[in-house]
């Protein structure tokens, strides 16, 4: 277990490096600056913020700097928010992010895997077209429809909940945006779900579990969820870093300060660093939560060698 | 005739297809009174399965069932499945055919046993888990309790199907349904398998309905027996009035298409060529793979697969391997054919070292050698007509022929193979397993090679179309002068087709003979142990048969035993066994290792 985990560490090492190479030449490619602005700043002046910043130096120069703070934990300061580190950005980002998309993948599992398997057992039924058909609506109506729906009917028809914001925490204003984000994630879920368990109801084990007279109930917990879980296992570890590092739209529409808005205000205004600090940090985490997949696979399913 | 447990009444199972319904058994009527044994006989597709699914409420969505099937007195069919539930893996229990896809992959054998225990007889997990280990034990497997901590891909074939049938014996079942119980498992285990009922029938005094394909497993194991045929019985009466008084034509044709060991064939054993002209020599063949280890830095360790195999083939001749599961045939075909890295030793097919040629060199050298696989079905691509399937090896080796000209081979490939021309633009499953067979060897045919290797080629067929298939590859052979490399783990088909045998254990030859001598004369503790668990279509000498069982499983090949690779399960294993690895001594035209081959 240690070896296979020591292993995957070792190995994404150069999947990040390769990473961070990418983007690195992406964004510097791109063209514009992070000190372009509305106004033209006088040339003496753009020299010596550049030269403050380091980007005066050849490129393979900024890129082995930027690697060897980064071994550090530094991501190097924002050239936007003049003030803040990009540590100190997604220090504060990532746990609105994390609150909102841990809860919406809770959700989705939750309601998903349920929904899956109610489909399952009963497939080919109404209930079971029913559950598939708002699905694949699910999926097909994309956010920035359906968060605004949302909105429209629950905080100004009815008034039930706010339409946006944080306010002081309350729970309350995370209803709405959870709701949003969990939606498509319930829907694909579900799907998955369906597949693989109707696959496995009919395996030669299940049979084996009826002619035991073992009831429905029981079959279906301790015999048939494992097993039907496996695909949904290996979607929600990427699924998971994508939500938890802040979805753009949903953080725009509700107003919530996550970590979503940092990286598209920071490619439109060129801000290298911490384009580049979002990046990586998404980047880790998916490394990190493929790992994990790996373990609940290996926990799942005793046949998987590590 | 005390009161029957089981009566089944006028059953009919009837599937609901997409081009109208399809009746898998019609009118099926018998009993079973307690502590009988009935063996339903049929092949694949008489409805014998579908049959029994149906009485416990198995059958798949689009079934149903009419008629009447009373157990204990009460009508069973049509129950609700609350109720069918206080009956299945109570007082009905079932074992299937393929114990490693039958039990659950995900969980311990301790969790599926117990849950059984614990929604039926609500004992608590403590008893419960007791129980089940006291079952492992009457199943005679070994360290029960440690078992029950397993997951079943831990165990053996044979442990595996044990593990089954102690499920089943949980609760004490009042009729136990074995289906196919022993079909997936070697001739060694299902003697131990087969034993192992038996004991447990006269322990338990359960009653049994075997379902089965093979009569020879029938002969000993059943007081009555029922024969169908396309969902229908055809003949049904005592074992002994089914074998000796036999009246049904298909059941004749049943009896007479096994193949026996009690029986010698017919064709003569040809000689052997002399040693210049040989077609195929393999010389101390070895293929190893590489395993990893268990710890943190733990060295790979080495599985020998294939460890030092010698053997001779000379044109037109057969020579057959046989072993049980596991000891290395399949990968030996593969070593000689180079469709794996071969660690050493040496090949030469009509005399040229196939392990000293290039790729290119070798690419052309496979037009001689063709290989032959058991699962026909699996074999051919799905999305291939019949005719690119057999044409595919023509475009490779004879780019210069037009597609009329392979057109024509092919249609004159299928005549020779027993098809009908007409079918070349079909699919694979638009034919059945035996014709799909057919195509297979049509496909290793037409590039007309002097060494086709057969894969286990007809263990996944029925036994009459076994019968023809081998009748083909035999004529095949005598027209075209072909060699024969024919692997099977049934020694009788093994028997009707060879001139020679050749018996593996563990990766080693233990025994190389002419056929005859082979079975007159079986000369390796090992090759006696394989003769003498062939179940014979005959209930009286079954009846009368004490043979001397193999114990146990074929040892882990990561995990050799020292010396001899048999000791450990040879009933004549002494201390020399366990010291020194034995070399093949010659007796006559029999090569044996054994240290005691002389005195035994």
């Amino acid at each position: 277990m240690l070896k296979f985990v020591l292993r995957r560490f070792l190995v994404a090492i150069p999947t990040l490096l390769i990473l961070i190479g990418l983007s690195f030449t992406m964004i510097r490619m791109a063209p514009g600056g992070p000190f372009d602005g509305e106004k033209q700043l006088p040339p003496d002046i753009e020299a010596n913020l550049r030269a403050a910043y380091h980007l005066d130096e050849p490129l393979y120069q900024q890129f082995g700097r930027y690697v060897f703070n980064l071994l550090q934990g530094d991501f190097g300061p924002s050239f936007q928010y003049r003030d803040f580190s990009v540590t100190e950005l997604i220090r504060s980002g990532f746990p609105v992010s994390l609150r909102l998309g841990g809860l919406a993948m809770c959700l989705a599992l939750l309601v998903g895997i349920s929904a899956g398997t109610i489909a399952a057992l009963r497939q080919n039924s109404a209930l079971d077209h029913g559950v598939m058909a708002t699905a694949m609506l699910g999926i097909s109506i994309p956010n920035f429809v359906m968060a605004p729906l949302l909105v429209l009917i629950f905080a100004i028809y009815l008034g039930w909940l706010p339409a946006g914001g944080l306010g002081s925490g309350e729970l309350s204003h995370l209803v709405l945006p959870v709701i949003a984000l969990a939606l498509p994630q319930i829907a694909y879920i579900s799907r998955l779900t369906r597949g693989s368990m109707i696959e496995v109801l009919r395996s030669n084990y299940i049979r084996t579990a009826r002619a035991q007279g073992l009831p429905t109930r029981t079959i279906i917990l301790r015999h048939a969820l494992k097993p039907a879980l496996m695909p949904v296992v290996s979607y929600i570890g990427p699924a998971t870093a994508a939500v938890i590092t802040g979805s753009v739209v949903i953080e725009q529409i509700f107003s919530i300060p996550g970590l979503g808005r940092y990286f598209v205000q920071g490619a439109l205004n060129r801000d290298y660093t911490l384009v580049m600090g979002v990046v990586v940090f998404y980047g880790v985490l998916i490394v990190v939560f493929n790992l994990l997949v790996d373990i609940v696979y290996r926990w799942l399913d005793p046949r998987v060698p590590l | 005739m005390s009161a029957p447990v089981l009566a089944v009444a006028d059953l009919g199972v009837r599937f609901a297809m997409p081009d109208g319904p399809v009746e898998a058994v019609r009118g099926l009527s018998y009993e079973i009174g307690p502590g009988e044994t009935l063996g339903i006989v049929g092949e694949s597709g008489s409805g014998k399965s579908q049959s029994v699914l149906a009485l416990l409420g198995l059958l798949a969505d689009n079934g149903s069932v009419t008629g009447s099937a009373r157990f204990d007195g009460r009508e069973i069919l049509g129950l609700p499945e609350r109720e069918l539930n206080r009956i299945r893996g109570k007082r009905i229990a079932m074992i299937f055919q393929d114990p490693m896809t039958s039990l659950n992959p995900y969980l311990r054998i301790g969790q599926q046993m117990c849950r059984v225990l614990q929604h039926h007889q609500g004992l608590d997990h403590r008893s419960a888990w007791q129980r089940c280990a006291q079952l492992l034990d009457a199943v005679h497997i070994a360290e029960a309790r440690s078992r029950l901590d397993m997951y079943p891909h831990e165990l053996s074939g044979g442990m595996r199907q044990r593990v089954m049938i102690a499920s089943a014996l949980l609760c004490r079942p009042v009729l136990l349904i074995a289906d196919e119980p022993t079909t997936a498992l070697d001739v060694t285990v299902q003697a131990q398998i087969l034993r192992l009922m038996r004991e447990l029938r006269a322990e338990f005094s359960t009653s049994i309905i075997l379902i089965t394909h093979d009569l020879a497993v029938v002969a000993g194991n059943c007081d009555r027996v029922l024969v169908m045929q396309a969902g229908r019985a055809v003949e049904s009466g005592t074992t002994d009035a089914v074998f000796y008084a036999t009246r049904h034509e298909y059941t004749k044709a049943l009896l007479a298409a096994v193949p026996r060991l009690d029986q010698v064939p017919p064709s003569a054993t040809r000689k052997a060529p002399a040693d210049e002209n040989f077609l195929l020599a393999v010389d101390d063949l070895k293929v190893y793979f590489e395993v990893a280890g268990d710890g943190l830095l733990a060295a790979p360790r080495t599985l020998r697969a294939v460890d030092g195999i010698s053997l001779r083939l000379g044109a037109g001749e057969t020579l057959g391997i046989v072993g049980e599961s596991g000891c290395g045939k399949s990968t030996l075909a593969r070593g000689i054919l180079r469709l794996v890295a071969v660690t050493g030793g040496r090949v030469l097919l009509l005399g040229s070292d196939l392990g000293a040629m290039d790729k290119a060199a070798l690419r052309g050298m496979r037009r001689n050698m063709q290989l032959i696989f058991q699962d026909p079905l699996a074999s051919l691509n799905p999305r291939m007509t019949v005719h690119d399937i057999v044409t595919e090896p023509l475009e490779t080796f004879h780019p210069e022929y037009s597609r009329a000209e392979r057109t024509r081979r092919a249609k004159e490939i299928l005549v020779r193979v027993g098809l009908d021309p007409l079918l070349l633009n079909r699919y694979p499953h638009e034919f059945s397993g035996g014709q799909c067979q057919r195509i297979g060897i049509a496909r290793a045919l037409i590039l007309e090679p002097r060494l086709i290797i057969c894969d286990e080629p007809v263990s996944a067929l029925d036994v009459t179309i076994q019968a023809r298939i081998i009748e083909l590859l035999r004529t095949l052979q005598a027209e075209n002068h072909i060699a024969l490399l024919f692997i099977a783990h049934d020694l009788a088909v093994v028997r009707q087709i060879s001139q020679r045998i050749l018996v593996m254990y563990l990766g080693r030859v233990v025994e190389i003979a002419d056929r005859d001598a082979l079975f007159d004369c079986p000369r390796h503790p090992y090759t006696r142990a394989l003769i003498d668990a062939v179940p014979v279509p005959d209930p009286r000498t079954e009846r009368a048969r004490t043979a001397v069982l193999l114990e146990g499983d074929l040892p882990s090949p990561l995990d050799l035993p020292t010396g001899c690779g048999f000791r450990t399960r040879c009933p004549h294993a002494v201390e020399r066994c366990a010291a020194e690895v034995p070399e093949l001594q010659r007796f006559g035209a029999t090569l044996v290792a054994c240290h005691r081959a002389g005195e035994i």
